[in-house]
């Protein structure tokens, strides 16, 4: 099992999820499945072939250097959960 | 047991565009929070990048100033860690393909030469910045920063010394200013570096632990971090132990590094290719266009400088380590086609009143014209050189024009040798105890009588003429 | 006349002929719903209000010649996930809870410039995960052609407003069949254009190099006139393919058209009826002047597997912005910022929603990157190369949607992997960025429909649209209705 309890909490954390454990160990099974069967893709060989982004080969889609307005800083702060002084506000990140 | 430092320099430097890196809102330092934000650079559902050519010409021009090859086929992945100030939770960076790879900088320290090699340049966009609020004990967001374009130049594990990383840092710095692509303000973070850093004893052949440094702001905090940090590894080995590989904060005002909680140590960034942009071919004619359109860049500078004009090289040195000093040279210098003098000017009297009046080169506000003129002054005898240093003061505090300056101020020359005759017979008529002396042999007294005369014709006179004319009347007494 | 009844082209004709106005046939669709939707919860947000203003500044428009669209005035809906200016928007997720986007999306605004009427969001699989949308946050959609039928996802609630007749076209977005599985689910014609068609500006990522924006609709003609309003080039949305929007010149005409059906389609796991329904619509096309012929196309069987693996990283990417400090839900109680991050997402995401994103977080983490992500792009090239080639040979591939007709609700929530296994005829489609159209081509014997599903090779939905057209000339599937149960008291 690719997936043990270790690698759980590990993913867990990267994604900051935190899994009751009930949750945790049947996402273990579930994940566990999914992988097996995503492991059936080594069965065919790639080693000729280059990964592919994109479907379609666009490329250098650019913007000219030119100032827009900016957006009402009510818009951008109307759907804050906490805000203060013109900012979000979150628990504090300094020691 | 002795030990040999070797470091690596991680340098972000702010793209001087009007608009950011993924949309079309200002870059203007400075403003209220989160006024230069838009849905796009403050990550909001549905929102997506679309990319500004300017950042990709600037990094072109950094690639070439920096003798990197340009990478033809670059794109943009992402890099995703959690942090309030990143407001998609991923960096858009490029990690897979960077623009430029293979680079060098050459730098002198103590009349060594070296190639620090640059092992690539990337684009990516700024982070937003955290505040802290004392009163309600909490950490405020502002998204005004978020989205600013960025270049990552990384080095090779390249520096030995504290030195070396100062000369390379100061280059970097002119190259980057010559080249127009950033204002280098470290003040403003515009330009900051992460220090990687190991030791180890004096014939071990493999590296060190290192460890990094992250976001030091000025020259001199990166000059006391790499001795702090250099020491403390040393003392952690000499005591047996070992070093960490780790992220420490330096603290510049304690003068020591602290270990980042190991949470934030332990990242791993998910790199991927970003699918909200496409990939940017640069072809060879792009290319062609952006070289063909570098200025002269430092060396080249320095070079012809001391060939062409026959410059010191310490004088060089320094007026080419920075555009904004180049910019008076050369203005001046097509004035009054005096290099030397130009020069001269620049290290004596330009240098003193900058750091008199504690003025940054980029802050120097007179027009470097009116400094070829002043020399012309000089040398047509309009004014003699301490007026012309008087003048010099005006025209560095209040940017006066020097010809009008000295027509106003009645500041030209005495150049009637009649005058200046009248005035020495008045001096020697005067001074009969300095004049008994001057023929008893005393030359210093000359000096006196000479600064009489001055003091007399307001110092409007050629020094030399005056002097001329009082020994030819002493020798008549 | 019941004006519900009515297809988007035929509602538009009425009001430019000034029969009906634009309030009167908003405020019916509204009472519709009213009537409707508490069986089918095909609607998160209703929002009358503004329907009924922007009704009135619609019919003033068409009045003095600003909206000169054949759909000008015709009440619409559009999945959840896309951005509409001051109106919830949900993605069906918690965690999305009282969002009010201050923009639209590229597609709402081009519609909205052509005088369409939003009549309100509609529900789906949360962040479109999903084949049965029963994983949103308020709650399933049903279908209205069986007791207690899923009707497909993520749009379902796209496809079941269209087949109640609840408003006369919707938008949906498509991933990895999201479209095109309710569309066969619920007896409607919906279609994924080519990637880069419609523009992603303002659509709530799920996998941005998968996603896609489409119509569903009672008919191809509908379909057809929306498409040709939504697409073209966005210069907000790098992945905008730079071209005009789409024209569509329909014509009854297959004669000679070359039509490959795929043999690995149809050897295993396929429910019989659907396999019937399938092939009898084939032998229609050839009675109609088609030549359709199977091939071989062994890669397909890699698809599942690798579309999950790219989904999944770029939705745990993508995903990551739902942390509790911008927009949306945040968690009441926490210690710290960390406390804050894992308590608002682990509250906020649904169980799906979670799995993928942790899938997403291990096929991109440190050592695995290569073996899953980078080998998942290198199949999706292998399959777009079988495409490529079967498109030098035919003109369209011919297929079912999904194995099977509309599942019992609850059936596959407890099994992620069958449920992922469904998308079989799909998801191929989504990793090679095809255009691909779903109408219905009958019904199994329990009386629920059966899709058929017509794909093209890149920018060629003309082709693949008159080849729909043209079944639709020649059969009435998609004219049966669903018996709908309505609510009384309304």
């Amino acid at each position: 099992m690719l997936i043990n309890d270790e690698m759980i909490d590990y993913i867990s954390e990267l994604a900051r999820l935190k899994l009751r454990d009930d949750e945790r160990e049947s996402a273990k099974n579930e994940i566990n499945k999914i992988i097996d069967y995503m492991d059936t893709l080594n069965q065919l060989d790639t080693s000729e072939i280059e990964a592919m982004s994109h479907a379609f080969p666009v490329k250098n889609v650019f913007r000219k250097d030119e100032v827009m307005p900016s957006k009402d800083r009510d818009d951008i702060l109307l759907n804050a959960p906490d805000k203060k002084d013109g900012a979000f506000k979150v628990p504090k990140t300094f020691e | 047991m002795e030990f040999l430092t070797t470091m690596g320099l991680e340098v972000h430097c702010e793209l001087s565009t009007k608009t950011k890196i993924f949309c079309s809102c200002s870059t203007e330092f400075g403003g209220e929070p989160n006024t230069h934000v838009c849905e796009v650079c403050t990550g909001m559902p549905g929102s997506l990048p679309v990319l500004n050519e300017q950042v990709v010409e600037y990094a072109i021009r950094t690639g070439l100033a920096t003798n990197c090859t340009i990478t033809q086929y670059n794109k943009f992945d992402r890099k995703n860690y959690f942090y309030p100030d990143l407001p998609k939770a991923y960096q858009v960076s490029q990690l897979y393909l960077p623009i430029c790879q293979n680079g060098h900088i050459d730098i002198e320290v103590n009349g060594v030469k070296k190639a620090i090699r640059i092992k690539e340049i990337h684009m990516e966009e700024d982070a937003g910045k955290l505040i802290h609020d004392p009163w309600d004990d909490c950490t405020l967001v502002d998204y005004n920063r978020c989205g600013v374009p960025l270049l990552e130049i990384v080095s090779e594990p390249d520096f030995e010394s504290g030195e070396e990383v100062i000369a390379y840092l100061t280059k970097l710095k002119s190259i980057l200013q010559y080249i127009d692509v950033s204002d280098c303000k470290m003040e403003q973070g515009s330009l900051r570096a992460d220090v990687n850093l190991s030791v180890r004893p004096v014939g071990q052949t493999e590296l060190g632990t290192r460890t990094e440094m992250k976001n030091i702001n000025s020259f001199k905090a990166i000059a006391r971090a790499i001795e702090g940090e250099r020491k403390r590894q040393i003392e952690v080995i000499t005591e047996g132990k070992k070093v960490v590989q780790e992220t420490r904060r330096w603290d510049d005002n304690k003068g020591a590094s602290y270990a980042m909680r190991s949470k934030e140590n332990a990242q791993d960034y998910r790199y991927f290719p970003e699918p909200d942009l496409v990939p940017i071919e640069i072809s060879d004619e792009w290319i062609e266009r952006v070289r063909q359109s570098l200025p002269e860049l430092p060396t080249e500078k320095k070079e012809r400088y001391i060939s062409e004009y026959g410059l010191p090289e310490y004088d060089v040195d320094i007026i080419t380590g920075s555009k904004f000093l180049v910019k008076i040279f050369e203005k001046a210098l097509e004035v009054c086609g005096e290099p030397k003098e130009v020069s001269n000017w620049i290290m004596g009297e330009v240098l003193r009143m900058a750091s008199e009046t504690g003025t940054e080169p980029e802050d120097i506000k007179f027009d470097p014209e009116n400094l070829g003129k002043l020399i012309l002054l000089v040398k047509k005898k309009t004014i003699n050189r301490n007026t012309a240093k008087e003048v010099f003061e005006k025209m560095f505090t209040d940017n006066v024009d020097p010809e009008k300056y000295i027509k106003d101020n009645g500041l030209e020359m005495v150049t009637d040798d009649g005058a200046v005759l009248a005035v020495v017979k008045a001096v020697i008529e005067a001074n009969p105890k300095a004049v008994a002396e001057f023929k008893g042999g005393s030359a210093k007294v000359k000096g006196f009588i000479v600064g009489q005369c001055m003091k007399q014709l307001k110092g409007k006179a050629d020094p030399s003429v005056v002097n001329k004319i009082i020994l030819e009347e002493l020798d008549k007494i | 006349m019941d004006l519900s009844k009515l297809s988007a082209l035929e509602a538009g004709k009425l009001i430019k002929n000034r029969e009906i106005g634009v309030a009167e046939i908003t405020k019916a669709a509204l009472e519709n719903i009213e009537k409707t939707d508490k069986n089918y919860n095909a609607f998160i947000t209703v929002c009358a209000d503004e329907a009924m203003k922007r009704a009135e500044a619609v019919q003033k428009g068409i009045d003095d010649g600003t909206y000169t669209s054949p759909l000008a005035g015709v009440p619409m809906a559009v999945k959840d996930n896309m951005c509409t200016k001051g109106i919830l928007t949900t993605a069906a997720s918690k965690i999305l809870t009282g969002f009010k986007p201050f923009y639209n999306s590229t597609a709402v605004q081009k519609l909205e410039d052509a005088g369409a009427v939003l009549l309100g969001k509609l529900n789906m699989d949360e962040f479109a995960m999903g084949s049965t949308t029963e994983t949103s946050f308020y709650g399933p959609t049903v279908n209205p052609w069986g007791e207690n039928r899923v009707p497909g996802g993520s749009s379902g609630g796209s496809a079941v407003a269209v087949a109640t007749d609840e408003a006369y076209y919707t938008l949906g977005s498509d991933t990895g069949g999201s479209i095109r599985q309710p569309a066969s689910f619920c007896g409607v014609t919906g279609i994924k254009p080519t990637y880069g068609t419609v523009s992603r500006y303002g659509l709530l990522a799920y996998a941005s190099s998968l996603d896609q924006i489409g119509p569903v609709g009672k008919n191809v003609e509908d379909v057809a006139e929306v498409l040709s309003i939504i697409s073209g080039h966005d210069k907000k949305d790098s992945t905008s393919v730079n071209q005009e929007p789409l024209k569509f010149n329909l014509q009854n005409n297959v004669k000679g058209k070359k039509i490959g059906i795929p043999a690995e389609y149809f050897s295993k796991g396929l429910e019989k009826d659907v396999k019937d329904r399938v092939l009898e619509a084939a032998k229609k096309l050839e009675s109609m002047g088609a030549i359709v012929e199977e091939f071989n196309m062994p890669e397909i069987d890699y698809a599942i597997p690798a579309y999950y693996i790219i989904a999944c990283a770029e939705a745990s990417s993508n995903l990551s912005r739902y942390d509790g400090v911008k927009y949306g839900f945040r968690t009441p109680e926490f210690e710290d910022l960390t406390d804050l991050y894992n308590k608002t997402r682990s509250d906020g995401f649904g169980i799906e929603v979670k799995r993928r994103i942790m899938i997403g977080a291990f096929v991109l983490s440190s050592g695995y990157y290569d073996a899953y992500y980078k080998k998942a792009l290198k199949v999706k090239a292998v399959i777009k190369n079988a495409f490529d080639r079967a498109f030098e040979k035919y003109d369209a591939i011919l297929s079912p949607a999904a194995p099977t007709t509309a599942l019992k609700m609850g059936e596959n929530l407890s099994d992620p992997l069958k449920m992922y296994l469904g998308d079989i005829y799909t998801v191929s489609v989504n990793l090679a960025g095809l255009p691909s159209i779903v109408i219905p081509c009958g019904f199994d014997k329990e009386g629920l429909p059966v899709g058929l599903q017509i794909t093209g090779k890149a920018f060629s939905e003309n082709n693949i649209m008159n080849i729909a057209y043209s079944f639709q000339q020649e059969t009435d599937y998609h004219t049966k209705k669903p018996v709908l149960k309505v609510s009384k008291e309304a």
